[in-house]
C-alpha cells in the first residue's frame, strides 16, 4: 500500500517539475516563448523526465532486490538451531515465516523463533520501505533541482526530450529479447538443478515415470523415476491424432474456399471457421471431456470396444478441431500466392480444375504448407488445457489411443499446482519438461519460419 | 502404329468420364471438410449452450418463516449479541415442519431441511440481525432451493432412476412435487450467478469472483503491454536501423509469439514468484504474466498499422519542420491508433482466455471472496471453468457450461468492438 502512496506523491512532484521547468524556461526569456530554443513545454517535459525515471529506476531496483536480500538477513540473524540441516525445509521455514508475517497464521499458534523472525522480518521491511520512500523522492528531487539550474534559454530542451523518448523506445523494444532471456534463464537454472538429482540421459531416455517421491527412505519407490519418453510418446500421440483431424480438413477447406467456393459463401464460412481459433482452450478442454469423451466411449461400447472415458482419441480429436482454422488460413494465404499465370499454364494444356490444384498448385504451395503444418504441431505440442482436463494422468507406453496417456504439458500443471517444495526433483522436473518443450516448439517454429519465408521470397 | 482419329477420341473420351469423376469427387471432399468444420463449430456451440442454458434459472423455494423468539433467545434473555450464534436452521426446519406436518423423526426432518440451501441460514440470520424488530413475526422469504432440487426441477434427476443410484429419495421427490404445486418452489433468473463468489454448494457459486479476477488481471496485463508494444513497434518501424541488434530484436519477437503459454507460466513462477518474492494468486502477477505473452501480438499488429502509413504523411511532416518524433507522435501515431487497438484487443481477448500460464502461479486457489486489490488473491474466468469442470455435483456442469458463455460473451464483445473499430476509423491509402 505505501508503495502506491509512494508512487502517487512521485507523479505529484513530476507534474511540479513540469511546471518549474515550463516556468523557469519562460521567466529567463522573460515571459516570451520566441526567445527560446524549443517550445516551453519541453524545458518542462525535459525537468519532469529527469526528476521521474531516475526515481523509477531506483524504486524498480529497489523493490526487486528487496525480498532476496531482507530473507537473507532475517535468516542470517536467526538461531542456527532453528535452520535445517538439509536444504529440504528451509523454504517451508520461510513460507511459515512469510504467513506469521502476513497474518495468515495466528502469532500464538506459531512457533517462538518463528515468531521472533517474523517481527524481525516485519521491522527490517518497515525500514526498507522508509528509506525506499526517502531515497525515491530525494532522487526525484534531485533530479528536479539539476534540471532547473541547468535550464536556459539556449537550452536544447527539445533534443534532448527527444533523444530521452528514443532511448525509451529502445528500451522498451529491448523488452522482448529480456523476455526470452528469462524465459530461457529460468527454465535452464531450474533444470540443471534437476539434472543434478536425475542424469540427462535417464530423463530423456527412461521408460518409467513416477514422479512421487516418498517422504521416507525406505518407503517403496522413496527415489521417483524420471523417465520422459512415455510423456513424449503420449504427446506424439495425441499431436498426431490432433493433426489426422486437422491436415485433411484444414487443406480442403482451405483449397475449396480458396478456388471453389464463391465470394459469398466465402465471406460467410471463413468467419465461421474463424471462430474456432477464438475459443479459450480450456473451453475445448471442457468440451472434450464432457462431451466428446462420454460420445466415445458409448460409441465404442456400442462397438464392443473399451474405451476410457479419458482418452487421448478424445483430446486428439478435439485439439484438430482447435487447429483446423490455424492450417486452413494458413493454406489459404499459401494458395493464394501462388501466382495465376501457374494456373493458367495448367489449364491451357487441358488439365481440370482439381488436376491444376492438386498438380500445379498444391505442388507449389507445398513449402508454404509444411511450414504452416509445422508450426500447427508446434502448437499441439505445446497446448495444455485441452489435454489436462481429457487426456488423463496415467504414464504409460501404449500405442493405443482408446486409453489414457499423459503429456509433457500435462505433467508440468500436474507437477506445479498444489503445493511445492523448490528443491525437490519433482518440483524440478516440471522444469526439465518446459526446457524440453520450449526447445522443441522453439526449433519446429524457426524451420517453420525459414521455410515459409523462403516460399513467400520466392512468388514475390 | 498410328491410331485412327476416332480411336483417339474414344480413348480421350473415356479418360475424360475418368477425370470429370475425379474433378467431382475433388470437389466433394472439399463440401466434406469445409461441411465438417461448421459442423464441429455447431457441435461446440450448441453442446456448451444447451448445457448451459439452464445455469441461467435456479430454483428458489418460498417458505413463511415465523422468526421464533423463542429459538432465537433460548433462554428468554433479550440481547441481540444472541443473534450472532443463534440457531437460524431451527427457524428454516420449523417453517418447513410447519407445510408438512406429517413429517415425523430425526432422519425425515433432516431429508426435508436438506431442501433448502444452506444459505437460507445466513440469509435469515442478515435478515433478523438487519433489524431485530422482525422477531417474533411471519415473514414470507425466498431462499434457494438445494442443487440436487435444482436439477430435478431442470429434469436433470428423473423417478425412472432406481431410487438408490439417485440423490434425492422418493419422499425428498413427493415433497419437492408439493411444495411446487403449491407455487412454492419455481425456477427464476439467477441472480446469484453473476452476483456471488465462488462456493463448494453450486446453488450458491457465482462468476462475479472470477469476473472482477479477470478485470484485475486483463486491466494489469492493458496497462503493461499496450505503452510497450507500441513503443516497440515504432522503434523497429520508425526509428531502428537494420542492424545485427534489431534482427535480434524481431527473431525474438517472431519465436516468442509462438512460445507455449505454458512456458510463460513457469518464467512467472520462478522468476516473479520466486526470486523477485511477488505474492502468488495475485491479478499483479498474472497480469504481468499475461502482458509478456500478449506483448508479441500487439507488436506484430502494431508494426502492421505503422506500416500501413504512407510514406507522404511522414515525408509532409517533416518537409514542414517537424522532428522525426514530432513526425511520428503528431501525424503517424494517430493514424496507426485504430490499427493498433484493433490488434490490442485481440491481444487480450487471447489474454481473457488464457489459462494455463496462470494455473502455474497459483491463480488456481478456491477462493470464495471477490479480489479488492491487485495483491489479493484471485481467480478469473477461464481457470473458474476449469475448477469447475473438476467438480463432481452434477450442477457444476451447467455453472460450467454458464461460466463458458459469460466468458464467450466477453470475447464475443471484445471482437465485436475490434471489428467496429476496424471498419470505422481505418483507411484504406
Amino acid at each position: 500500500m505505501t508503495h502506491s502512496v509512494l508512487l502517487v506523491a512521485l507523479a505529484v512532484l513530476v507534474v511540479i517539475a513540469f511546471w518549474v521547468g515550463k516556468s523557469r524556461a519562460l521567466s529567463l526569456a522573460g515571459g516570451s516563448s520566441r526567445n527560446l530554443h524549443s517550445l516551453p513545454g519541453y524545458y518542462g517535459l525535459l525537468t519532469a523526465l529527469w526528476c521521474a525515471i531516475p526515481a523509477l529506476i531506483v524504486m524498480a531496483v529497489w523493490l526487486l532486490g528487496q525480498d532476496a536480500i531482507l530473507t537473507h538477513l532475517v535468516t542470517t540473524s536467526m538461531p542456527s538451531t532453528l535452520l535445517p540441516v538439509e536444504g529440504g525445509s528451509h523454504d517451508l521455514l520461510l513460507n511459515e515465516i512469510r504467513n506469521v508475517v502476513a497474518g495468515n497464521v495466528p502469532a500464538e499458534l506459531a512457533r517462538p523463533e518463528v515468531v521472533a523472525a517474523a517481527t524481525e522480518y516485519s521491522r527490517l521491511r518497515g525500514i526498507a520501505d522508509l528509506s525506499l520512500t526517502g531515497l525515491v523522492l530525494v532522487v526525484a528531487l534531485f533530479g528536479l533541482l539539476i534540471v532547473r539550474a541547468r535550464v536556459t534559454p539556449t537550452l536544447r530542451a527539445r533534443n534532448a526530450v527527444e533523444r530521452i523518448v528514443e532511448l525509451l523506445l529502445l528500451a522498451c523494444s529491448t523488452i522482448a529479447v529480456f523476455v526470452t532471456l528469462g524465459i530461457v534463464l529460468s527454465v535452464v537454472y531450474e533444470s540443471l538443478r534437476f539434472f543434478h538429482a536425475v542424469p540427462v540421459h535417464e530423463f530423456l531416455l527412461g521408460l518409467d515415470w513416477s514422479p512421487q517421491t516418498a517422504m521416507r527412505a525406505d518407503q517403496v519407490g522413496s527415489s521417483g523415476a524420471f523417465g520422459a519418453v512415455p510423456l513424449f510418446l503420449g504427446t506424439l500421440m495425441i499431436s498426431g491424432i490432433a493433426m489426422l483431424v486437422a491436415v485433411p480438413v484444414g487443406l480442403f477447406s482451405a483449397i475449396y474456399l480458396a478456388e471453389y467456393a464463391d465470394r459469398r459463401l466465402r465471406s460467410i464460412i471463413k468467419p465461421v471457421l474463424e471462430v474456432l481459433a477464438g475459443i479459450p482452450t480450456v473451453v475445448y478442454g471442457f468440451f472434450a471431456a464432457l462431451t466428446v469423451g462420454p460420445l466415445l466411449r458409448g460409441l465404442g461400447e456400442s462397438v464392443g470396444l473399451e474405451v476410457s472415458s479419458e482418452s487421448a482419441l478424445s483430446a486428439g480429436l478435439v485439439m484438430g478441431i482447435m487447429i483446423i482454422p490455424f492450417i486452413s488460413s494458413l493454406a489459404d494465404d499459401m494458395i493464394s500466392a501462388v501466382p495465376q499465370s501457374l494456373r493458367d499454364g495448367a489449364y491451357a494444356l487441358g488439365a481440370t480444375h482439381s488436376e491444376t490444384i492438386r498438380q500445379v498448385v498444391l505442388l507449389a504451395a507445398l513449402p508454404g504448407i509444411v511450414g504452416g503444418v509445422l508450426l500447427a504441431i508446434s502448437r499441439a505440442i505445446g497446448e495444455t488445457m485441452i489435454v489436462v482436463m481429457a487426456a488423463g494422468l496415467s504414464a504409460k507406453m501404449t500405442a493405443n489411443p482408446l486409453e489414457a496417456v499423459t503429456t509433457v504439458t500435462v505433467q508440468i500443471v500436474t507437477l506445479l499446482t498444489g503445493d511445492q517444495e523448490f528443491d525437490s526433483p519433482k518440483t524440478l522436473a516440471a522444469f526439465a519438461l518446459g526446457l524440453v518443450l520450449f526447445v522443441v516448439t522453439l526449433v519446429l517454429n524457426v524451420i517453420a519460419l525459414k521455410v515459409v519465408r523462403k516460399y513467400r521470397e520466392q512468388y514475390e | 502404329m498410328s491410331k485412327t482419329v476416332a480411336e483417339t477420341r474414344a480413348q480421350v473420351e473415356k479418360s475424360l468420364r475418368r477425370r470429370r469423376l475425379a474433378e467431382l469427387r475433388f470437389q466433394a471432399y472439399g463440401i466434406a471438410a469445409v461441411s465438417i468444420g461448421v459442423l464441429f463449430v455447431i457441435l461446440l456451440f450448441g453442446s456448451i449452450i444447451a448445457k448451459g442454458a439452464p445455469a441461467f434459472r435456479q430454483a428458489y423455494v418460498t417458505l413463511d418463516v415465523f422468526i421464533d423468539p423463542a429459538v432465537l433467545y433460548p433462554d428468554g434473555i433479550v440481547d441481540t449479541e444472541l443473534l450472532a450464534t443463534a440457531d437460524y436452521v431451527a427457524l428454516v426446519r420449523g417453517s418447513l415442519k410447519q407445510r408438512f406436518a406429517e413429517v415425523e423423526g430425526r432422519a425425515a426432518t433432516r431429508q426435508l431441511v436438506e431442501l433448502v440451501s444452506g444459505s437460507a441460514v445466513q440469509n435469515l440470520q442478515a435478515l433478523v440481525q438487519a433489524d431485530p424488530k422482525r422477531i417474533g413475526t411471519n415473514q414470507t422469504l425466498t431462499f434457494l432451493a438445494d442443487d440436487k432440487v435444482d436439477q430435478y426441477l431442470k429434469g436433470n434427476i428423473t423417478r425412472s432412476t432406481p431410487e438408490a443410484d439417485r440423490s434425492l429419495s422418493d419422499q425428498q421427490l413427493d415433497w419437492v412435487d408439493a411444495l411446487q404445486a403449491a407455487k412454492a418452489l419455481e425456477l427464476r433468473f439467477n441472480k446469484g450467478f453473476f452476483t456471488h463468489g465462488d462456493s463448494r454448494e453450486p446453488e450458491q457459486a457465482g462468476v462475479w469472483g472470477a469476473v472482477v479476477g479477470s478485470l484485475y488481471t486483463l486491466g494489469v496485463t492493458l496497462l503493461l503491454s499496450f505503452p510497450v508494444a507500441v513503443a516497440t513497434a515504432i522503434y523497429l518501424e520508425e526509428f531502428a536501423r537494420r542492424n545485427r541488434w534489431t534482427d535480434l530484436i524481431e527473431v525474438n519477437i517472431n519465436n516468442l509469439a509462438a512460445v507455449p503459454s505454458i512456458v510463460y507460466g513457469l518464467l512467472g513462477l520462478a522468476m516473479f514468484l520466486n526470486v523477485f518474492g511477488m505474492p502468488r494468486s495475485a491479478p499483479l502477477v498474472g497480469g504481468l504474466v499475461l502482458a509478456l505473452l500478449t506483448l508479441p501480438t500487439i507488436i506484430i499488429a502494431s508494426r502492421a498499422a505503422l506500416k500501413g502509413v504512407p510514406p507522404s504523411i511522414r515525408e509532409a511532416a517533416i518537409g514542414m519542420g517537424a522532428s522525426p518524433i514530432q513526425t511520428v507522435l503528431h501525424h503517424v501515431l494517430p493514424l496507426a491508433m485504430p490499427g493498433m487497438l484493433t490488434g490490442t484487443i485481440i491481444g487480450m481477448a487471447r489474454a481473457l482466455g488464457e489459462t494455463a500460464p496462470l494455473l502455474m502461479i497459483g491463480m488456481v486457489a478456491f477462493i470464495v471472496d471477490v479480489p479488492s486489490t491487485l495483491s489479493s488473491p484471485a481467480t478469473v474466468l477461464p481457470v473458474q471453468v476449469f475448477l469447475w469442470a473438476d467438480s463432481p455435483e452434477r450442477a457444476f456442469v451447467e455453472r460450467t457450461s454458464g461460466a463458458i458463455l459469460v466468458l464467450l460473451a466477453f470475447l464475443v464483445l471484445m471482437n465485436a468492438t475490434a471489428v467496429i473499430l476496424r471498419n470505422r476509423f481505418e483507411r484504406r491509402w
